[in-house]
């Protein structure tokens, strides 16, 4: 009850500069999370240098909430390596890998057909209608890397949107009521 | 300044650090491991069949292999058995959650410069089932882009990924060439 009261005297005494500090601080940490962002982005040359693991056809090695480390080369793409690709008309990438690779002699253009570890059938009932095999411009990265576990916070804010409002009200009353 | 909130945010901080830290120690534990892994295979019967092409038909499945079939839109199929003896026992380290091994053959046609189509792969959990000896016929249809099979020679290459239980995988392979497929369809 004390705490409360104490929070709202706090909000009462606010002054305009403070106010205007704290909001810059804010804007600053939000600039400088989305200068890493884009760095990694530009480093690791994919489009999301991370991705969560949303389904098991990977296991036992990766499960659902396991994050991964992508990477995007020039190198020609090659049988056995961890894909992650997006089929023309869902949103949601898929992390499986190259079992077949045929690249063309004259134009190094690639067809490549995946498979998920944990799955019996390759991918093609995933691929969009008529679609017999992923190209070059499908797959979005290499996965080069891995943390376990770590996706979980991703995946219960994104399942569960309530706890992302939850979440960010607190933090935004944290640096409200905060008094430096 | 020794509020709970403050101090819970202090402790938060520092044990997601220290977590990184040692999960980055782990990985790079891996850079040091000594590895020499060996592999054999050899190739039993193998029949050649014209499929018909893939998108739809029904591939002609021959168990008598004195049979020709010729059809008009077909790509080549073969039917191979293997027998693979390999030791991957020491590329286990004590980051490693599993190893990814699969045999892919390789051989370059007309059209294209390579073609990889995996045969068999296997995931290895322990390090005790990491050295192994198994005669199977090929997991997955050996389909060429085309009739260019007759007389092929190609590789057969095991490669394994290292899946570690943090941090970066690793990947690596023996090639083992001299392979070649018969002159005629059986």
């Amino acid at each position: 009850m004390g705490y409360i009261g104490e929070t709202v005297d706090s909000i009462k005494s606010i002054k305009i500069r403070q106010l205007l500090t704290q909001a810059v601080t804010l804007g600053m940490i939000v600039t400088s999370a989305l200068i890493i962002w884009k760095a990694l982005m530009c480093v690791t040359g994919t489009e999301s240098p991370v991705v969560v693991v949303l389904s098991g056809s990977m296991e036992p090695g990766f499960k659902r909430g396991d994050i991964l480390f992508l990477h995007m080369t020039k190198e020609p793409i090659r049988a056995g390596e961890i894909v992650v690709f997006s089929v023309d008309g869902r949103e949601i990438p898929i992390v499986h890998r190259a079992i077949k690779v045929h690249e063309r002699k004259n134009t190094k253009e690639v067809d490549v057909l995946t498979k998920g570890d944990n799955n019996d059938i390759d991918d093609i009932g995933l691929y969009a209608e008529g679609q017999m095999w992923l190209h070059r411009h499908h797959i979005m990265g290499r996965a080069v890397g891995f943390l376990p576990y770590v996706g979980w916070v991703t995946i219960i804010m994104t399942e569960k949107p309530i706890i992302k409002y939850i979440l960010i009200g607190a933090l935004g009353l944290l640096v409200i009521t905060s008094k430096d | 300044m020794h509020s709970f909130g403050y101090r819970a945010n202090a402790l938060l901080t520092f044990a997601v650090t220290i977590l990184a830290f040692i999960c980055a120690i782990a990985s790079f534990s891996d850079n040091f491991s000594k590895q020499t892994p060996s592999a054999q295979i050899q190739l039993f019967r193998s029949l050649i069949l014209l499929d018909s092409d893939v998108c739809g038909g029904k591939p002609v499945k021959i168990l008598n292999i004195n049979w020709f079939q010729k059809q008009p839109h077909g790509n080549d199929e073969v039917s191979l058995t293997l027998n693979i003896t390999a030791d991957l026992q020491s590329l286990y380290t004590w980051n490693t959650k599993q190893v990814f091994a699969f045999v892919a053959a390789e051989y370059e046609t007309s059209k294209n410069s390579l073609n990889q189509v995996s045969l068999w792969d296997a995931i290895i959990p322990e390090k005790e089932h990491a050295k192994f000896w198994i005669q199977i016929s090929n997991k997955y249809r050996f389909i060429d882009q085309g009739h260019n099979l007759r007389g092929k020679d190609f590789n057969l290459t095991l490669h394994w990924h290292v899946m570690p239980k943090t941090g970066k995988m690793f990947a690596d392979k023996i090639v083992m060439s001299g392979y070649r497929l018969p002159d005629a369809y059986r």
